[in-house]
């Protein structure tokens, strides 16, 4: 969604539907205005508004905004004060993830249907590779009208699809083409496509790698093809530079991943007020703990390494971390090491937020545990495995740590992560 | 400040203090050793407010007085001199260096700005260097490197009349070894924790001196929160960790076991190494034992495995139980006996390695206690 400003929206004849799709075999399919129009698709009387979808505190940020509300510059990431200042009579809404988890879910299942080779970035966006589909279901250009169909006509809900011959320009195409729109981006067409853009078009430019290549006078993503290596290297680091450098001239050597394989489970909150009572804030500790050790172990994972992240106020932000002997998915270790890590943080007065992380994920099936001496044979984990199977029938929060007990709970926002 | 000094005695005098410098100091004066002569002996010291060490050398002095040197660079110089008489001298700011043909000329630092070395605590008694080398190497091995555990760093001394009992935990194992000492008082009953890697630098130095190594510690009053070790010309004090809430880590030892397995330490050494190559940091060994002997596996069903048996005598049910490969090197290391006793109580619970004589006999006095991984297969 946040490289609309960058891209901008196509008319280009030359990249529509009728383009040539030949040697064109990745596809990017982005929902349009995912969460709004999900919602819009059960209130109907939404329709024609400008739909805000984020944290309603005074903390949140949106998650998505209907092109209606676009129209008044509304983006994604934005403070919700400010979206409020700049469209005040929009409809605002708190997420419904579980709604948006079962529209996500029929939309991956009619990519499916197409082929196996589907790669899920999100809940609202996937790349597919069709060429192994073309006898079956046609040309490239052909399949990907087919999926927009398919996807309105059963979903209700549009979508727009990037026809392009790699993973990084189906994504631009699909940007290009929002919304429910189908671009598709010519093998022959790529360097013509891509030189006129911005720099910030290409995956992995930020606004700070955008400010560097600027100020060494690279504006478009043509310019930064020419460019040497060299001069790139100074401007973003020798990483960068290469990948930029490949990207410029439309390779992407990426294929598509179908098993989306998670590198860390995490979970963080805003609070709505900043929080300085350390009995709070080992509460919050507490609670992302449970929950990231109940994703853990809902996924099939455990891992070695715990993270801890909290802004300050003044919007400082630290890290800290510690490896473990062995992989875990148990609540009562995150929380003990997670609480050591930021008992050893220089403490300078109340929190902006707190986010607690596992990373270093294995198969948590198979993973070995080391037990400290003297644990119990039927330690924490099994009561936590139990707890799992009562949420699992009884809903959320039916047994939790007693600390956790009762109302009067800080208000807060979780982030998505 | 004037003296002459035999090259191998400054050289190890001097590599010893430097060793025990912060790589970071604080005050740059934290970098430098001191060197100060007083009626024809040397003292050379260093000091990061946590550890102190100083060794004296017998000199020819010329002139008494002291210089404070960067401790690195004069170590690196003292290593690389020929074997001749060193003659140094502080010459105004600098230090002079005389080795042979060669000529060093170093810049000092203020010697006032240096802060004043501890005084070692009173003595609480003595104890076989040697003896005491070779306990502390069987326990501080077991000790933890994790920083953001403090008490887990430290090897706990439990100091009761003529026993010396040593212990140290990472959580997952525990090493134990008791010896004899000779305490100033027959009633003492101390305990103290201190920095591993301290003492095992301090046994290290101290146990090929020889003699005897004194303990000094103190029993409230001054120099309380410090211990002290003193062997031959060399000295070290060491901060105490605060030991205060070490947990009661001796109820760990199971009281009985079920299973009993007695094994060549140099066989299992040998075939949990190659074994190990298979197995990942964090996936564990398997020991199988029954009667027929001990088969050592490692690995899992996707990835490179790899199986030795050898010979064991064993007594109790079949069991087969988990280890992390390097716990169970680090205690059959420690064990010092050709044989080594493992007692389990079950595949759950913390199994025992004892040392024994080649008739299998047990070795008291060592003791390690290692937690199986658990595995699901």
């Amino acid at each position: 969604m946040g490289r609309s400003q960058a891209v901008g929206r196509g008319g280009d004849p030359r990249f529509g539907a009728d383009a040539d799709d030949t040697g064109c075999p990745m596809l990017h399919v982005d929902m349009d205005a995912f969460y709004p129009s999900v919602e819009i698709r059960r209130r109907p009387a939404l329709r024609g508004q400008p739909v805000i979808v984020g944290g309603l505190g005074n903390r949140g940020v949106v998650s998505s905004a209907s092109y209606e509300a676009r129209a008044f510059g509304v983006r994604s990431a934005m403070p919700m004060t400010r979206a409020r200042a700049l469209c005040p009579h929009a409809v605002y809404l708190s997420p419904d993830f579980e709604a948006y988890t079962a529209a996500s879910r029929a939309v991956m299942q009619i990519l499916r249907d197409t082929t196996p080779l589907v790669e899920p970035l999100s809940l609202d966006e996937a790349f597919l590779d069709v060429s192994g589909a073309r006898r079956l279901l046609g040309r490239p250009a052909e399949i990907a009208a087919q999926i927009r169909a398919r996807v309105a006509g059963e979903l209700g809900l549009t979508c727009t699809v990037g026809v392009a011959p790699t993973k990084f320009l189906a994504k631009l195409g699909s940007t290009r083409g929002k919304p429910d729109g189908l671009m598709v981006i010519p093998a022959a067409q790529v360097l013509d496509f891509l030189h006129p853009l911005p720099v910030a078009a290409l995956w992995g430019v930020g606004e700070r790698s955008a400010e560097s290549l600027q100020r060494i006078g690279l504006r478009t993503v043509g310019d930064l093809a020419q460019a040497p290596i060299s001069l790139l290297r100074t401007a973003v680091g020798e990483a960068a530079a290469a990948h930029l450098h490949e990207l410029s001239w439309g390779r992407d050597p990426r294929g598509v991943q179908p098993e989306h394989v998670d590198k860390s489970i995490g979970a963080e909150v805003t609070f709505d007020t900043d929080l300085g009572d350390p009995g709070e804030i080992r509460k919050t500790i507490l609670a992302l703990s449970g929950k990231v050790a109940a994703r853990l172990r809902a996924a099939g994972h455990a891992g070695r390494t715990i993270s801890i992240k909290i802004r300050r106020a003044d919007f400082q932000t630290l890290n800290r971390s510690r490896t473990l002997g062995s992989p875990t998915d148990v609540a009562r270790e995150i929380f003990d090491t997670a609480w050591a890590l930021y008992a050893a943080m220089p403490h300078t007065g109340p929190l902006r937020l707190v986010g607690v992380r596992v990373e270093g994920l294995v198969d948590g099936a198979t993973a070995a545990r080391q037990p400290e001496l003297g644990a119990p044979q039927h330690g924490w984990r099994e009561a936590e495995t139990v707890i799992d199977a009562v949420a699992a029938r009884f809903g959320g929060a039916v047994i939790r740590p007693a600390s956790l007990l009762g109302g009067g709970d800080q208000a807060r926002t979780e982030n998505p992560t | 400040m004037k003296f002459r000094v035999e090259r191998d005695a400054l050289a190890d005098a001097v590599a010893w203090t430097a060793k025990s410098l912060p790589s970071r100091p604080s005050v740059p004066v934290l970098a430098g050793v001191m060197l100060r002569v007083t009626d024809g002996v040397l003292q050379v010291s260093g000091f990061d407010y946590e550890v102190s060490s100083q060794v004296s050398v017998e000199v020819q002095g010329d002139s008494d007085g002291a210089a404070l040197v960067s401790g690195r660079l004069l170590a690196e110089i003292t290593k690389a001199l020929p074997a001749k008489p060193v003659d140094i001298a502080a010459v105004g700011p600098h230090l002079e260096l005389v080795c042979g043909s060669a000529r060093f000329t170093l810049p000092t630092m203020p010697v006032e700005d240096y802060p004043s070395l501890p005084d070692m605590p009173a003595s609480a008694g003595t104890v076989d260097a040697s003896v005491f080398a070779a306990a502390v190497s069987q326990v501080a091995i077991a000790a933890g490197r994790d920083e953001t555990l403090p008490m887990m760093t430290g090897v706990r001394l439990e100091l009761n009349g003529s026993s010396l009992a040593m212990l140290a935990t990472d959580r997952y194992r525990l090493a134990m070894r008791e010896i004899e000492w000779s305490p100033e008082d027959p009633d003492i009953s101390i305990n103290a924790l201190v920095p591993a890697k301290t003492l095992n630098d301090t046994a290290k130095t101290l146990g090929p001196l020889g003699g005897q190594v004194t303990l000094a510690l103190a029993h409230g009053g001054a120099g309380e929160g410090m211990i002290g070790f003193a062997g031959g010309t060399r000295r070290t004090t060491s901060r105490l960790l605060d030991g205060a809430n070490y947990p009661p880590v001796r109820s760990l030892f199971p009281a009985t076991h079920n299973a009993q397995a007695r094994v060549s330490v140099s066989a299992l050494q040998e075939v949990t190494r190659r074994v190990a190559l298979v197995a990942e940091r964090t996936t564990p060994i398997l020991l199988s034992f029954s009667e027929d002997g001990l088969v050592v596996e490692a690995g899992g069903t996707e990835e490179a495995r790899a199986s030795e048996a050898m010979d064991a005598t064993f007594t109790g049910e079949a069991l087969t139980i988990g280890f992390n490969p390097q716990y169970l090197l680090d205690g059959l290391n420690g064990l010092g006996a050709p044989t080594a006793v493992l007692s389990f109580v079950d595949a759950f619970k913390p199994a025992v390695l004892s040392p024994a004589n080649d008739d299998g006999e047990i070795i008291t006095g060592y003791r390690y206690l290692i937690m199986p991984i658990r595995v699901t297969r």
